[in-house]
């Protein structure tokens, strides 16, 4: 039933990427479906964040191909694009080190992700006139209904470095979803994190996904999570892919086992 | 610290004491042997150091608790500037003294305040660049150049006039800012730096060498004043006339300016500067925000070049060297970065004090350079820092 539905969200065909000498990627496929939860696992050095750089567009992998095919929307091919295209596109992230914009308050820092879908130029901010206030209004409500959904309502006028570890992680996935993504990419979201406050993001995933109907895509080193949360599991390891499926079947394949635990055990 | 404060002195009194104590009498033979000289550099420098120990002490213990908790007497100006009971006379005042100013003064003295003016614009250009998207710009005299020659050359050839010039002069700035932010696209800090002083003195080069189309170092001469529909002028009503365009100017800037950082360009220009990487991946593009930041950064320069070139009569690559350049950043830095009082108040100060202080004027650079020092070490975020008007939210709004 399954080949006959629509493209995957993101499909991501034998990429490759090589800095100079070392091939970071080699031939990595990859397929996240409308709706589903995916985690990208691998020991360190895999080339998990190196595959996320290629698909936002940071780097321009040297092989292989992406194409996206948002709801409603064509297949298309994003390899090669500029990130903020990319971001245009759909596909939004958030840092496996928190790069908030630490000076601009939390309500900025989500008002920025609403760049890309607002369109006031200088004109309009000079002259500012009745659409470009309207304009920034509507960028104002809608990111305070986003901080208000992921339970940040309160500091929304803090500076964003004077938030707690755990809220200023959830606001760089509030600044992602501003930008109306169909596909989140998660990059260690749940690093340095507290068990209360994993099982909490893993609800606020969940729910991500269920009420915004954005597909999520997240690379994990806490496999607690990762094994309840997502549906699928590829796992990386020298730049390639060497197993993927459901969390059971990986749990037990034992190549994974061997690239996580070494070859005599 | 009285340790500390007599170790220093020791210190200066062993490193003076070869020029300040000892004079060689060559011609008699004789060695003069000046204590008393000793005597003042040691109580001098331990009264300093022990000041110095203190001002910092003092300044570590206002940053302590609460990052940026602020010294008191920030605290007062910003409370008194808050107060609109007395933010508003105040501003009236200082509007109504500044329209009064070519009545009640010599036109000397207009015409130093008109430079000022100049320079609020200047500052409040670059500080788009460098305050707000945080592109550190070394060369930004250059911009005015390519304005005031727009003006003179288009003068010169075509006889055309400083309204019809002063558009042409932005436009012609803007797109060398345009030009100069290609290539440096992807620099940051130091290079970006380097790559933009060379830029300036590119400029300056080619006006001083291209003969034929710049007339070279003796520069262009008997530029027309700004006209006035056609008004003959005086030369000390044509100075007013000059020091209330330059206002208008000056009250456009400020406008502008204002009104692009709180708008969303203004927004992705304080998030690039922030961090560039994150900026991109919320879908900003780089390209066009750096691009804007210096076109529009070089477009008020440009407006200043042509005023400049109108008020001054006269141009050549002389005016706009490096220390320009240098003097434009130091009213950006000193009056606090991306904040438009703290560039006013620069402006004014750097431009007005030394005209103000010519009996020291020996003394002028030594004293300008210490008060960089200074400034830099007790506080870095300048005279005014900025206070982003961050966006407040209220619950209530539609």
């Amino acid at each position: 039933m399954t080949v006959t539905e629509a493209s995957p969200a993101l499909d991501v065909q034998k990429l490759t990427m090589d800095f100079g000498g070392l091939r970071a990627l080699n031939g990595a496929s990859l397929q996240v479906k409308e709706g589903d939860i995916v985690a990208l696992i691998g020991p360190n050095g895999a080339g998990k964040t190196t595959f996320f750089n290629c698909i936002t567009g940071l780097y321009r992998p040297t092989g292989g191909d992406i194409f996206i095919s948002p709801p409603g929307g064509k297949k298309e091919r994003i390899s090669g694009l500029k990130v903020h295209d990319v971001t245009k596109r759909g596909l939004a992230r958030t840092f496996q080190n928190i790069r908030l914009f630490s000076n601009m308050t939390v309500l900025e820092n989500v008002m920025l992700g609403r760049h890309c879908r607002s369109s006031a130029g200088i004109l309009g901010a000079v002259l500012r006139g009745p659409k470009t206030r309207r304009e920034e209004k509507d960028i104002a409500r809608r990111s305070y209904a986003i901080l208000e959904k992921m339970g940040l309502a309160d500091v929304v006028n803090l500076p964003a470095k004077n938030l707690p570890y755990g809220a200023q992680r959830r606001l760089e996935i509030a600044r992602a979803l501003a930008t109306e993504p169909f596909l989140l990419l998660l990059d260690e979201p749940a690093a340095g994190m507290n068990p209360q406050e994993t099982r909490e993001l893993e609800s606020l995933i969940r729910r991500i996904r269920d009420e915004e109907h954005i597909s999520i895509l997240l690379i994990e080193h806490d496999m607690k999570l990762v094994m309840s949360l997502c549906d699928r599991v590829t796992v990386l390891d020298y730049g390639q892919k060497i197993a993927e499926g459901t969390p059971r079947e990986i749990r037990e394949n034992p190549v994974v086992i061997k690239a996580y635990l070494g070859e005599d055990i | 610290m009285l340790k500390k404060a007599a170790l220093t002195s020791l210190w200066f009194l062993f490193l003076t004491f070869p020029l300040l104590a000892i004079r060689v009498n060559t011609i008699e033979h004789l060695v003069e042997w000046r204590w008393k000289n000793m005597i003042y550099v040691g109580i001098g420098s331990f009264v300093l150091s022990l000041l110095w120990q203190y001002l910092l002490a003092r300044q570590a213990s206002a940053r302590g608790p609460g990052e940026g908790g602020g010294s008191p007497m920030r605290s007062l100006y910003r409370r008194i500037l808050d107060d609109r009971r007395v933010r508003y006379p105040l501003l009236a005042a200082c509007g109504v003294f500044a329209l009064a100013f070519p009545f009640l003064f010599p036109s000397y003295q207009t015409s130093i305040l008109t430079t000022a003016l100049l320079y609020i614009v200047l500052g409040l250009g670059l500080n788009i660049v460098v305050g707000l998207a945080g592109l550190l710009n070394l060369g930004y005299i250059a911009f005015a150049a390519v304005g005031a020659y727009a003006y003179a050359l288009l003068n010169v050839h075509f006889g055309l006039g400083f309204w019809a010039a002063l558009p042409i002069g932005a436009l012609l700035a803007a797109l060398f800012g345009i030009l100069l932010g290609f290539p440096v696209l992807r620099l940051r800090g130091d290079y970006l730096a380097i790559v933009t002083l060379g830029f300036g003195e590119i400029i300056r080069l080619v006006l001083e060498n291209w003969n034929d189309f710049s007339f070279g170092p003796s520069g262009i001469s008997n530029i027309p004043r700004p006209g006035l529909l056609g008004v003959e002028l005086n030369l000390q009503q044509a100075t007013s006339y000059t020091y209330y365009l330059m206002i208008a100017l000056c009250l456009l800037t400020i406008l502008v300016v204002n009104r692009l950082q709180d708008s969303r360009i203004g927004r992705a220009w304080i998030a690039l500067r922030e961090d560039e990487l994150a900026c991109e991946a919320m879908g900003v593009d780089k390209t066009m925000a750096k691009l804007t930041a210096f076109a529009l950064g070089a477009t008020w320069a440009g407006m200043a070049g042509v005023v400049l070139a109108a008020k001054t009569t006269f141009i050549n690559p002389a005016s706009f060297t490096f220390l320009e350049s240098a003097m434009i950043l130091s009213i950006v830095v000193l009056g606090g970065m991306g904040s438009i009082p703290g560039v006013i108040l620069g402006a004014l100060l750097l431009m007005l004090l030394p005209e103000y202080l010519r009996v020291f004027q020996d003394y002028r650079m030594l004293l300008f350079g210490a008060t960089m020092v200074l400034m830099m070490v007790f506080r870095p975020q300048g005279m005014v820092p900025a206070i982003r008007r961050s966006y407040q939210y209220r619950r209530d709004e539609p």
